[in-house]
């Protein structure tokens, strides 16, 4: 009986270790607008979960949460094992600095070339001096991304897709072990958001991350998610893999992949 | 009715205090980071080069004008007296205390605040700035302490320089119907000036760049979502920092007149 209890022991400790996030009972209001009311999710080292839903269920605010920028009411949410509401502003930037965040729109900061963008996290959050070691850095990862030629040009000189992949460089530097995506092919042409879905699954399979990607793209969604979960009225309504989503019988899941 | 009034005057109060509070934690934050993980010295200086050599222009014809404007208005009065003699202390002692330092930094205000205040909300909107804290970067201290710092310290500077240029303004406008040299016009000029008229003006002027920094990073960090927001950011950046001039130039004209007087 000890012996069962210790092998259950063990196993729950190896699945917790292999849990980067962990969303329990997670709640977010904005004034009287409850926008998450019971979010409970977990992400696996190395998998890639896409969030799907309707604009406005919440899918934003689930990842800000997970990164830090806005606080949840209530509920528990740890990120690679520490709880973010309890961290200190020095325990919050440590756990940020394992973290990436693909924004929307790119976010580059436009008063600075795309060396310029990739030199600022380096310096600034890992501190490096050494000018080679920063130098080989940006080069490896432009060349992860494809975009070796746009090392000297502004963000207003990119176009959509480029941004996208200058954004993803910009995340990738600091070799996070969990990257957050929001909307990563949306305004994109289908060319240029396949390019990018797959672009994530060999950066994602490179450099080892764990990732959640909030996409509209059922294409994307096909080609990145090791699992999916719907959101719904804020909370996840199902997760599956992109087959068993696609066969569920409830229509609104179905609404999704029609 | 007088409950209406009074829910319309309570809701007005607490959004007030709300932004206040606000203030009072962005100071707090603004104090705290400045040699939070070392100090941004090339940002800083970028910024020096930004709100000091960029306005270099703009101050410097502002203040010829101001002095040769204020020299032509009074000078027929003065005549009129018999006290021409007086033009030169009196544009300087003017110029100096009062007109140069206030006309300066409004002017700063309308030019520095409102793009400060519309970069920041920009960069706030196209989420740059969240970028920059989810990568565990220090916008405050890389944004906000900077262009702060920068304003308080190319203020005085620029005052310094255009009231400079306000007593050569001040000469010319005299030669215009006379002639005067300007050896004697400057010596005329500085023996009205004591010292307790240019260090309470030149104290003055780093509170007025805090302020237009300040007001400026304020209005773009906490800028709305939306590009609406951008302009209103700009807009009220100055329009605050405009505000706090004048009342700082009030307070400052007390504490010289309690400290000298």
């Amino acid at each position: 009986m000890n012996d069962t209890l210790v092998q259950e022991k063990a196993t729950q400790t190896a699945v917790d270790d292999d849990v980067v996030i962990r969303i329990e009972h997670l709640k977010k209001s904005f004034g009287d607008n409850e926008v998450l009311k019971n979010i409970n999710l977990e992400l696996h080292k190395g998998e890639n979960i896409v969030v799907l839903g309707r604009s406005g269920q919440g899918k934003s605010v689930t990842i800000q949460c997970i990164a830090g920028l806005l606080e949840p009411d209530d509920g528990s949410l740890k990120v690679l094992g520490k709880e973010v509401k309890d961290l200190s502003d020095d325990e919050l930037k440590e756990l940020r600095s394992k973290l990436g965040f693909l924004f929307q729109s790119g976010a580059l900061y436009d008063s600075m070339t795309v060396r310029e963008n990739l030199l600022f996290p380096l310096t600034r959050v890992l501190k490096m001096k050494d000018e080679a070691e920063m130098e080989q850095r940006i080069k490896d990862v432009l060349e992860s991304v494809g975009l070796e030629e746009a090392i000297d040009k502004y963000p207003a000189d990119l176009s959509g897709g480029m941004r996208k992949r200058v954004g993803l460089a910009r995340t990738l530097i600091l070799r996070p072990e969990i990257i957050l995506y929001d909307e990563p092919t949306t305004g994109l042409d289908p060319i240029t958001s396949r390019e990018i879905s797959e672009l994530i699954v060999k950066l994602q399979e490179k450099y080892e991350t764990s990732s959640i990607i909030i996409t509209h793209d059922i294409a994307c969604a096909r080609i990145v998610a090791d699992r999916i979960a719907v959101m719904n009225d804020g909370e996840f309504i199902a997760t599956g893999t992109y087959d068993e989503l696609t066969k569920s019988p409830d229509e609104l899941i179905n609404n999704f992949f029609k | 009715m007088r409950t209406i009034m009074a829910s319309v005057l309570t809701s007005a109060f607490n959004k007030y205090m709300e932004v206040v509070g606000d203030q009072v934690v962005f100071t707090g934050q603004f104090a705290r980071n400045i040699f939070r993980d070392g100090f941004e010295w090339g940002e800083f200086l970028r910024q020096c080069y930004i709100v000091g050599y960029r306005s270099i222009g703009l101050v410097a014809i502002t203040g010829f004008i101001i002095g040769f404007v204020l020299t032509l208005q009074t000078q027929p009065t003065l005549k009129d007296f018999g006290a021409e003699s007086y033009v030169p202390g009196m544009v300087s002692i003017s110029i100096v205390r009062e007109i140069g330092p206030v006309i300066i930094a409004l002017i700063c205000a309308g030019k520095i605040a409102s793009s400060i205040g519309a970069e920041l909300g920009s960069m706030k909107v196209t989420e740059q700035i969240a970028a920059m804290e989810v990568s565990s970067a220090n916008p405050i201290q890389y944004l906000v302490v900077t262009r702060v710092l920068a304003c308080t310290m190319m203020l005085p500077l620029l005052t310094i320089m255009a009231d400079a240029l306000a007593l050569l303004g001040g000469w010319v406008g005299v030669n215009v119907q006379e002639h005067v040299s300007m050896a004697l016009f400057f010596r005329k000029s500085f023996n009205a000036l004591k010292f307790s008229d240019l260090l309470p003006s030149v104290v003055k002027t780093f509170f007025f760049g805090y302020a237009i920094g300040f007001v400026g990073c304020y209005k773009g960090y906490h800028s709305s979502r939306g590009t609406e927001s951008v302009g209103s950011a700009a807009n009220s950046a100055v329009v605050s920092a405009s505000l706090w001039i004048i009342l700082i130039d009030a307070i400052a004209v007390q504490v010289t007149n309690l400290i000298y007087y």
